[in-house]
């Protein structure tokens, strides 16, 4: 539980704080983060308007008429959490099947990801269906979850240089982890191939298709599949 | 009711104060970039201060009013001849033509009722990147038609009514614009933020030394800051991390961006100052080749500015509310 000790808190501007456990990415730290997230939102303090689970550590964001030391404050809440016990994962994660068509004319990049990890295209994708993915954080635009496994073995770098323009429903790698792509946009990942599904739409009742916690599983589908799928934009 | 849009100006967007609840799921706050100009917008025409609102950004819109309506303009002073930071009464088939800004870069037009869209998981606020939150997602076009609330007419002259102090279709006084530069440089409190010590000697002295100006390519999202170059001691990558509006965050590049209203929940660059919350308004009123200069300052007094401009502005808040008969 020696991990459960942040490492320090740092400032976000004056209304917001970074409680961070972890430099590195460890997936062990970051489901913790995740339970912490929970409990602190379970306490409903009316000061806090935005928990956000990140990778190593957790913002707390607090509201304009805050007046207290947003560092301090955020430290005492975080301890008092960990010091009355964190839900378990089981409470809150669940499991979501991300439907992809692994289709090369969907996936620009599958084939150079093949040849840099000196295996098959086929290959490449039985390595991603293979694995249980979870959901570490969301951020750089609404829905863009970043998912990571101890299973992923796909070890690609980041494009050297970005693609300027990535559709929607784009699933990419880089680093042994997966995104999708929420609408178009410049991203920098590996494309390797795309969902049918929508992954965020304001008007839903759940907005984000992914939630930080979910667990999920990629499963094939054929070309015929997903254009049957796609929603008409 | 509705209000005619004739021209729709540079990026003219529905803004009220912003969206929260949502970061975990990647949605930025957003909302106006100068909080404090749409909060006394709203004040003037008696609305609530998070009522939606026009955002106008250096070059203005001409609209078109059909029916008799109290509406204010706050921030930026633009070319054009109309009284601004005070309510007006504007009649039927006013036809209001806002040139540029000569003065700050971003003024509010509050209507009696507010902007009567739909709001988006809690806001009215148009979120350009995600496509979604004020009239569609977008920036106003021309031909399109902004819905007032159908009792507008009624509320503005009711409201309008009640004011102490009236000369015509408007008042003998103004209110105070908090907001605008008076001179440039302007000047932002900024606390260390997370990186500063990873940064060499050289740049962290460069960060507070410098006269930093703003960018062309800046936006709502983020103001891109041209100056000297900044490099850290070592240059590994850092773990994304959380980001906040007002964070300095340093890329490859080393040139600097300061976050704005629409910016990115979490990022990976490293994070070299916060700039103080009670100053990003003002820092929302530069227009690229605008200039601005960073004073170091500690997380309590940050804090302190925080408290000194909400007494401020409360005051102001309430002698208008008392000039409407509250």
């Amino acid at each position: 539980m020696a991990k459960l000790r942040p490492l320090g808190t740092a400032p976000l501007g004056d209304l917001a704080a970074y409680v961070e456990f972890s430099r590195t990415l460890d997936l062990e730290v970051n489901e913790m983060v995740q339970r912490l997230a929970v409990a602190v939102q379970r306490r409903g303090v009316p000061w806090v308007r935005d928990v956000v689970p990140a990778l190593g550590g957790l913002a707390l964001h607090f509201h304009e008429s805050f007046q207290g030391n947003p560092l301090q404050f955020a430290a005492e809440l975080v301890n008092e959490c960990i010091k009355h016990g964190l839900p378990a994962a089981k409470e809150f994660e669940r499991m979501i099947s991300v439907p992809v068509c692994y289709d090369p004319e969907l996936a620009p990049d599958l084939a150079e990801v093949a040849q840099l990890l000196k295996i098959s295209a086929e290959e490449v994708v039985q390595r991603h269906i293979a694995a249980e993915y979870r959901v570490l954080m969301i951020g750089f635009a609404p829905g863009h979850a970043y998912m990571g496994s101890p299973d992923a073995k796909l070890p690609v770098p980041r494009r050297a240089t970005p693609r300027t323009q990535v559709p929607g429903g784009s699933v990419a790698i880089a680093n042994d982890q997966t995104v999708v792509y929420p609408y178009a946009i410049a991203g920098g990942w590996s494309v390797i191939g795309r969902t049918p599904l929508v992954v965020f739409d304001a008007a839903r009742v759940r907005p984000s298709l992914f939630e930080p916690g979910d667990r999920v599983r990629f499963r094939p589908i054929p070309r015929q599949e997903f254009d049957r799928m796609a929603e008409p934009l | 009711m509705s209000i005619q849009v004739a021209r729709p100006g540079l990026l003219t967007t529905v803004q009220d104060l912003g969206r929260y609840g949502e970061q975990h799921l990647g949605v930025c706050p957003g909302g106006a970039m100068d909080t404090v100009a749409l909060t006394l917008a709203n004040a003037l025409v008696g609305n609530p201060i998070h009522e939606a609102a026009l955002e106008i950004t250096i070059i203005g819109p001409e609209l078109r009013f059909e029916q008799v309506t109290l509406i204010a303009l706050c921030g930026a002073e633009f070319h054009g001849d109309f009284p601004w930071n005070r309510p007006v009464l504007v009649p039927p088939g006013t036809r209001l033509s806002i040139g540029r800004a000569a003065r700050g870069a971003r003024a509010y037009l509050a209507v009696a009722g507010g902007i009567d869209v739909e709001p988006v998981l809690g806001s009215r606020s148009t979120f350009l990147p995600g496509h979604f939150g004020g009239l569609d997602g977008r920036a106003l076009r021309r031909g399109d038609e902004l819905p007032l609330l159908g009792d507008a007419a009624e509320l503005s002259q009711e409201r309008f009514g009640a004011l102490k102090n009236t000369d015509g279709r408007t008042v003998r006084w103004s209110a105070p614009t908090p907001t605008l530069p008076d001179r440039e440089p302007i000047l932002m409190h900024a606390i260390e933020g997370q990186h500063f010590a990873a940064f060499d000697s050289g740049s962290q002295r460069a960060f507070f030394d410098a006269v930093w100006r703003i960018a062309p390519e800046s936006n709502r999202m983020g103001f891109r800051l041209v100056g000297p170059a900044l490099a850290r001691t070592e240059s590994d990558e850092i773990l994304s991390g959380p980001t906040a509006l007002g964070t300095v965050q340093v890329p490859a590049s080393g040139a600097p961006i300061a976050l704005m209203a629409d910016h990115q929940t979490t990022g990976g660059y490293p994070r070299i100052a916060e700039i103080a919350y009670a100053d990003v308004p003002r820092l929302a009123q530069l227009a690229p080749g605008g200039t601005v200069h960073f004073a170091k300052c500690g997380l309590d007094m940050a804090v302190e500015l925080r408290k000194d401009l909400k007494g401020r502005l409360d005051a102001v808040l309430q002698s208008i509310a008392w000039e409407f008969g509250n």
